[in-house]
């Protein structure tokens, strides 16, 4: 059974304004599934749907088994809900939020409390735990909001654009995170606007822009589709001509740019040692050298006809 | 959810509600220092509006202005209510409670038992002020019990119209914007002055506002005696407010769920 399987989905607000536009999903139990695309593609108004915040105006999808409409209940039983924004109450303490969401999904006061004390600790939050929540950092406030999602263990996890905004400390700590959930087999379902969110992350990805979804596979395949990975080697003395010859021997040549020397691998990553050892041997020396593979913002152009991120909208990757 | 359930989730959102409230000095202000300050101010000011013929028989002018000041901040704690409401529904706190496996309209009945709360500690607080600066409950502990009662009551019947408020126009700005107006209908009651005493238009106003039936059935155990006739106007007067505004509430919910948060 797909752990989110939606069908023709459509959700028009007024206006006539078509925010998502026919999203077919399915995603398998166990699976990390991120929905990639920039502000305003129908990333949230998708997840306020699957989450039961929001009726479809057409389509229809079942989340954990059960239809988002006629069987809500037992979908918000079954999911766990992280916001964009973390959708926190400020002058509330972590310890008071994490037992209130402990109460709101029925957990006898005892097991709450206990379930509260052992997330504070899995998310690092027990000596901030009886602070107000509107002191905390914003990778804190992710964190608690994280913390409060799991209360229930819940079967399906969406989160909402879950590192926006964080440093990359914090971005790694959720990812990590994350990564633990998945590992204990909770289904997770993301949206971001981050490239390497989505491909560090995800097992599958879906882009979506205008409200469709333009592409969906694994990153790997998403970024097979652009091409292989191709090399740039900057030699010390010139000789980009001889180099140019020695490379041929390993894939395809490309027009090179800068005094730099481009092929593109046939085996990608594997060859680059060879291809060193090749010039060695035929007296060249490389200054520099890049890996250059495809991104999903090549995948995001080809598909949509724009980047994802405008140059220097993409924070830094966590160390 | 069983009942026990619900009524546990109903007391989590009402703890959580009165805790934000005294927390954040703007919801609590109206609700205790905006009354206790008029009070303050009328009973030294205008004290002497006692001596005016046809003036009810009180022993002081603070007697005749406790239930004038308990209604005042019950109407400013729905007021305040519904500003928190909204609040919760801007910042988007409201959606992490509609995610979860609850009745929905335990959201607003959350809401209602915190100001219900609100109600009662006002109640209280005005009786122990009263009572300190000497003011006298004719009808003794039995008078001063139902004082809370009605207050209490009175708090939720107006917390039902800012949670209305609230929930349609899911801005605080706007229920906020109200503050004038729980005035205005305050001053067109017999609040702070009685009925009969007052020009027209607005006496005929206020002997009609149910504000003043109600202000009278809490007034009556502190001058006189409480009549069966006072008992009911002022229950008969909380009902058909309470009834409105939980109905009002119940469509705004409803239109808001429809709408998607």
């Amino acid at each position: 059974m797909a752990a989110i399987e939606a069908q023709s989905l459509e959700r028009t607000f007024s206006g006539d304004v078509l925010a998502v536009d026919g999203v077919d999903l399915e995603v398998a139990e166990g699976e990390i599934y991120a929905f990639l695309g920039p502000n305003g593609a129908g990333k949230t108004t998708t997840v306020r749907i699957l989450t039961t915040l929001l009726r479809p105006t057409a389509g229809s999808a079942r989340v954990a088994g059960f239809d988002v409409v006629s069987e809500a209940g037992n979908v918000r039983r079954a999911i766990g809900v992280a916001l964009q924004e973390a959708a926190l109450d400020p002058l509330m303490t972590g310890r008071e939020l994490i037992r209130l969401q402990a109460t709101l999904h029925g957990l006898p006061r005892d097991q709450g409390r206990r379930k509260a004390e052992a997330l504070l600790e899995r998310v690092d939050l027990v000596a901030a735990a009886d602070r107000q929540i509107g002191t905390y950092s914003g990778g804190m406030r992710r964190r608690i909001d994280l913390a409060s999602a799991l209360v229930h263990e819940p079967r399906v996890l969406f989160l909402d654009e879950p590192t926006t905004g964080l440093d990359p400390l914090s971005r790694k700590a959720i990812w990590e995170e994350v990564t633990k959930l998945n590992a204990d087999g909770t289904t997770v379902f993301l949206t971001t606007q981050y490239l390497e969110e989505a491909d560090q992350l995800a097992d599958r990805v879906g882009i979506i822009d205008f409200g469709r979804i333009v592409a969906e596979d694994t990153p790997g395949r998403l970024k097979a589709q652009m091409g292989r990975p191709h090399l740039e080697i900057k030699l010390m003395d010139g000789g980009v001509e001889r180099g140019e010859e020695v490379v041929a021997r390993f894939g395809k040549p490309l027009p090179s740019k800068d005094g730099a020397v481009l092929v593109e691998l046939e085996r990608g990553a594997a060859e680059v040692a060879p291809v060193v050892r090749a010039l060695d041997e035929a007296g060249l020396t490389v200054e520099a050298l890049d890996l250059v593979e495809p991104s999903l913002d090549d995948v995001f152009l080809a598909k949509t006809g724009h980047h994802l991120e405008p140059k220097g909208a993409a924070p830094e990757e966590p160390g | 959810m069983n009942l026990a359930a619900n009524l546990r989730v109903i007391g989590a959102l009402g703890a959580r509600s009165v805790k934000q409230t005294l927390r954040r000095p703007q919801l609590l202000a109206p609700i205790i220092l905006i009354p206790s300050l008029l009070l303050a101010i009328q009973t030294s000011g205008v004290g002497r509006a006692v001596d005016l013929p046809d003036f009810p028989h009180v022993n002081g002018f603070l007697d005749f202005m406790l239930a004038g000041a308990m209604i005042q901040s019950t109407l400013l704690a729905g007021n305040s209510g519904g500003i928190a409401l909204a609040v919760d529904i801007e910042m988007g706190f409201t959606d992490r409670l509609l995610a979860a496996p609850i009745p929905r309209f335990a959201i607003v009945l959350g809401r209602l038992a915190a100001t219900a709360v609100l109600g009662a500690f006002s109640a209280l607080w005005f009786l122990a002020v009263g009572l300190i600066f000497g003011a006298q409950i004719e009808e003794g502990v039995p008078g001063a019990l139902l004082m809370v009662l009605f207050v209490t009551l009175s708090a939720v019947a107006f917390g039902g119209l800012g949670a209305a408020i609230a929930l349609r126009t899911g801005r605080a700005s706007v229920v906020q914007g109200l503050f004038p107006l729980v005035f205005v209908i305050l001053f067109l009651s017999s609040a702070f002055f009685p009925d009969h005493l007052m020009l027209e238009p607005a006496a005929t106003v206020a002997r009609y506002n149910p504000l003043s039936f109600i202000v009278e059935g809490i007034r009556a155990p502190v001058i006189s005696s409480l009549s069966a006739r006072n008992l009911l106007e002022a229950l008969g007067s909380i009902t058909l407010i309470g009834a409105v505004s939980i109905w009002l509430s119940a469509i705004a919910l409803r239109r808001r769920l429809r709408l998607g948060g």
